[in-house]
């Protein structure tokens, strides 16, 4: 059954290392949902936030193809209950529109949405949260003639992780330890978020 | 060196201040191929690789340049020379069309997983992205046909660059690197502070660790097995496990069947080798592995060639899969017990736990299948009774003469199907082939590279009239460089492959698959290498005897029946139980 997951990568900062991500998916026709690159806990390493709607057996796959590249140093793959997960959106709505309507300023608080920019001709709010959450205040905005909208890539934090601290130190020796390995390619789903 | 004052009498107390020497990039690469031992390069000039070539002016007495007529060629026999030699093999290639005319070998390497590493020149820094003369963007084009690439704009960054391309090229499952130098980096000297190999990159794990839980589950299941069946790909051949892996299958007695690419890691005349897997395969190993209770995979990939149709594939058996790519751990075929590691460490733990054991009902049953594969079709194609010549009786004649010693190196299609089944093999990295991708003109230049890479051993080329054509200019790198390679045409006038899918599938509607062909001896001659052509069955062993006592290259074109046809066959969108014998 398809449905949502969401693949952590841990990285080197190598040019390049996004196009061999990306084309592991397009290879296989696979759609990204959204694609988050950042810096991670650790210094000067990269934390890939990749979100798709497939099956497990696929997302399992796609997990493994990329911890294959050279410059990765760990993948991840999890579902929505496994991590902790926001995106940020943006509206533009026409200052007037709203100035006028009590009932919308209502509306933006009940949505957790506050103004960033306001000027005389428009207005742009932010919000965070849930997918759900996003899309609902577009819904919300339109009647009021919702002039742009954007949603930022899902960020995601994996409740199980210890963090990539530990983990990098044993990376850093030539004879790594069990704890290295100790992961998913071995069926042993239980360890495997457990870092 | 050192900077020592000209006058000690200056009074100027003795500072020794160790100066690099400076060398440009280009210098740093072809060090950089010293160190790490590289003998041979093939390769192709041009303008964005020149400072590289004008380098190599200096460095002829240690590495041998290779000129070859087009970079498919250069890359197919770095890729020859890496598969009959063991080491990694090298290629020198230009901007734009040199580095694009890499690609095919590139994917044919990836797939394959063999260890080469091509250096391609890239225009100057300043001017990439600007549709350059001979610019093209190699690295994203590249991208999924390498381990791993890279692209150097600063010459200090070349020693690193090249030692990790090496490391990486050889190590864990092997395969291409290529690294992409501009121009200027090739000009730019800079402070050379030597070449330290690379042995260890953090996000990179070539050796994985092995679990020996997991060794334990597979031996329990191993010994506890009736029918156990094994299968090995080229992952032997590649983690040099060869002599393990004989261990292991002559303790166990475990019947033995190989990938197209396992060929020769165990000899062909092994009392434990079945046969070949697949499509083209042997009769009892694909029936078989319907029958058996316990699969065990070693260093193969579980290819669709081999498998056949998925839901029809061995589901009664318990799988063990070792491999050193976990990546390739369930990927089409699930695995009851999952050994990652590399096979020359897995497979003599993994024999330590079993027991010495022997299934000769077992045995038998491939036996038997064997017979039945003999009457129907290999007898047949052995020692046919009409006039016409068949491909089996070429390979039959070159086993009586050259006794399983020599490489034999295939392209794709008919002819390679009936080499790889026929040919006999004592000897590991002895049948080198283009598995994966099926690289068309695959042959001429691999067993070029492979000549240099095993210079002792005789290396005999097959082909077919189709495949030939398509990298027939390397005859002019034979007559330039002299590598003794011995040809051998196989010239059913067919696209042969192709035409027997239309026979069987397309209703005998042949399109596009009638071919024809120059006097391929007189195309020989005209690059300096003699021939001859073989229409009778009378000329068959006396030509092939005499072409391999002539002292250096020669081409036999060896006319054979029209639409003969390989079997057996597992059809496509068939199980490998459904094998056709006719």
């Amino acid at each position: 059954m398809k449905r949502e997951y969401t693949i952590t990568v841990y990285t080197e900062n190598q040019v390049g290392l996004l196009n061999r991500i990306a084309i592991i998916f397009s290879r296989r026709k696979i759609n990204i949902d959204s694609l988050n690159t950042s810096p991670s806990e650790v210094e000067g390493i990269h934390r890939f936030t990749i979100v798709m709607d497939e099956t497990e057996e696929v997302v399992r796959k796609l997990t493994r193809q990329i911890e294959k590249q050279v410059d990765v140093l760990r993948a991840f793959y999890n579902s929505e209950e496994e991590i902790v997960w926001q995106e940020m959106a943006l509206y533009k709505v026409p200052t007037d529109e709203i100035a006028e309507k009590v009932k919308v300023e209502r509306l933006l608080r009940e949505h957790g949405a506050r103004a960033v920019v306001i000027r005389k001709d428009y207005t742009v709010f932010e919000t965070t949260g849930h997918r759900e959450e996003t899309s609902n205040l577009i819904r919300v905005l339109e009647p009021y003639g919702l002039i742009e909208f954007v949603r930022s890539a899902r960020v995601a934090i994996i409740k199980a992780s210890n963090g990539f601290h530990e983990m990098l130190k044993d990376f850093e020796h030539r004879e790594p330890g069990e704890d290295t390995f100790e992961n998913e390619y071995l069926n042993d789903k239980e360890r495997v978020f457990a870092m | 060196m050192t900077a020592t004052p000209s006058t000690p009498e200056a009074g100027l107390q003795l500072v020794e201040t160790p100066v690099l020497p400076q060398i440009t990039g280009s210098q740093a690469v072809l060090e950089a191929f010293l160190a790490e031992g590289v003998d041979t390069v093939f390769g192709y000039p041009g303008g964005a690789i020149m400072p590289i070539y004008d380098a190599l002016y200096d460095y002829g007495e240690k590495i041998e340049h290779i000129l070859v007529r087009h970079e498919q060629g250069g890359i197919h026999a770095a890729q020859g020379y890496a598969r009959s030699s063991g080491r990694v093999g090298v290629v020198f290639a230009t901007s734009g069309p040199g580095a694009t005319n890499l690609v095919t070998g590139l994917a044919d390497a990836q797939i394959d997983s063999t260890p080469v590493v091509c250096i391609t020149g890239q225009v100057f820094a300043h001017l990439l992205g600007t549709d350059a003369f001979q610019e093209t963007d190699v690295i994203n084009i590249t991208t999924p046909v390498t381990k791993w690439n890279c692209q150097v704009t600063d010459a200090s960054e070349i020693p690193a660059a090249l030692a990790k391309a090496f490391y990486i090229a050889r190590s864990g499952r092997p395969g291409p690197v290529l690294v992409d130098i501009t121009k200027n980096a090739q000009m730019q000297k800079f402070d050379y502070e030597g070449y330290t190999p690379c042995n260890h990159i953090r996000s990179y794990r070539p050796r994985p660790f092995i679990r020996k839980e997991y060794v334990e589950e597979a031996a329990q299941l191993i010994n506890a097995a009736e029918r156990p069946f094994v299968l090995f790909g080229q992952g032997v051949i590649l983690g040099k496990a060869e002599q393990e892996f004989r261990t292991f299958i002559e303790k166990s007695g475990i019947p033995a069947a190989w990938t197209l690419l396992g060929l020769g890691a165990l000899p062909t005349d092994h009392p434990l080798n079945v046969g070949m897997l697949g499509m083209h395969g042997n009769y009892g190993p694909n029936v078989l592995t319907n029958q058996c209770d316990v699969l065990i995979a070693v260093g193969m990939r579980f290819d669709d060639r081999v498998t056949g149709r998925l839901d029809r594939y061995a589901k009664q058996a318990k799988v063990i899969h070792l491999d050193i790519d976990p990546a390739e751990i369930d990927k089409n075929v699930k695995a009851a017990v999952p050994i990652w590691g590399d096979c020359k460490e897995t497979l003599p733990l993994l024999t330590q736990l079993i027991s010495q054991k022997q299934y000769p009902e077992w045995l038998q049953q491939f036996r038997d299948h064997d017979a039945k594969e003999q009457e129907v079709v290999i007898q047949k194609e052995l020692y046919p009774t009409g006039d016409i010549l068949s491909m089996g009786e070429v390979i039959r004649v070159i086993n009586e003469i050259t006794q399983g010693e020599s490489v034999i190196v295939t392209d794709v299609g008919q002819h390679q199907m009936v080499a790889t089944r026929y040919a006999r093999f004592n000897k590991t990295r002895s049948s080198i082939t283009s598995g994966g991708l099926g690289t068309m003109g695959f042959a001429l230049p691999a067993a070029i590279g492979a000549k240099y890479g095993a210079p002792d051993r005789t290396v005999i080329a097959i082909a077919g009239d189709g495949g030939i054509q398509m990298t027939i200019q390397e005859l002019g790198t034979i007559q330039q460089f002299g590598a003794e390679v011995k040809i051998i045409i196989l010239n059913n006038q067919f696209l042969g492959m192709v035409r027997q899918w239309q026979q069987l599938f397309n209703d005998r509607r042949y399109s596009f698959v009638n071919i024809t062909s120059p006097d391929f001896v007189k195309v020989a001659e005209g690059y300096g290498i003699p021939g001859q052509k073989v229409t009778q069955r009378e000329q068959l062993q006396s030509a092939i005897q005499a072409m391999l006592d002539h002292k250096g290259s020669y081409l036999l074109e060896i006319m054979v029946g029209k639409e003969n046809n390989v079997f057996p066959m597992v059809p496509q969108g068939c199980g490998v139980a459904e094998i056709r014998l006719e």
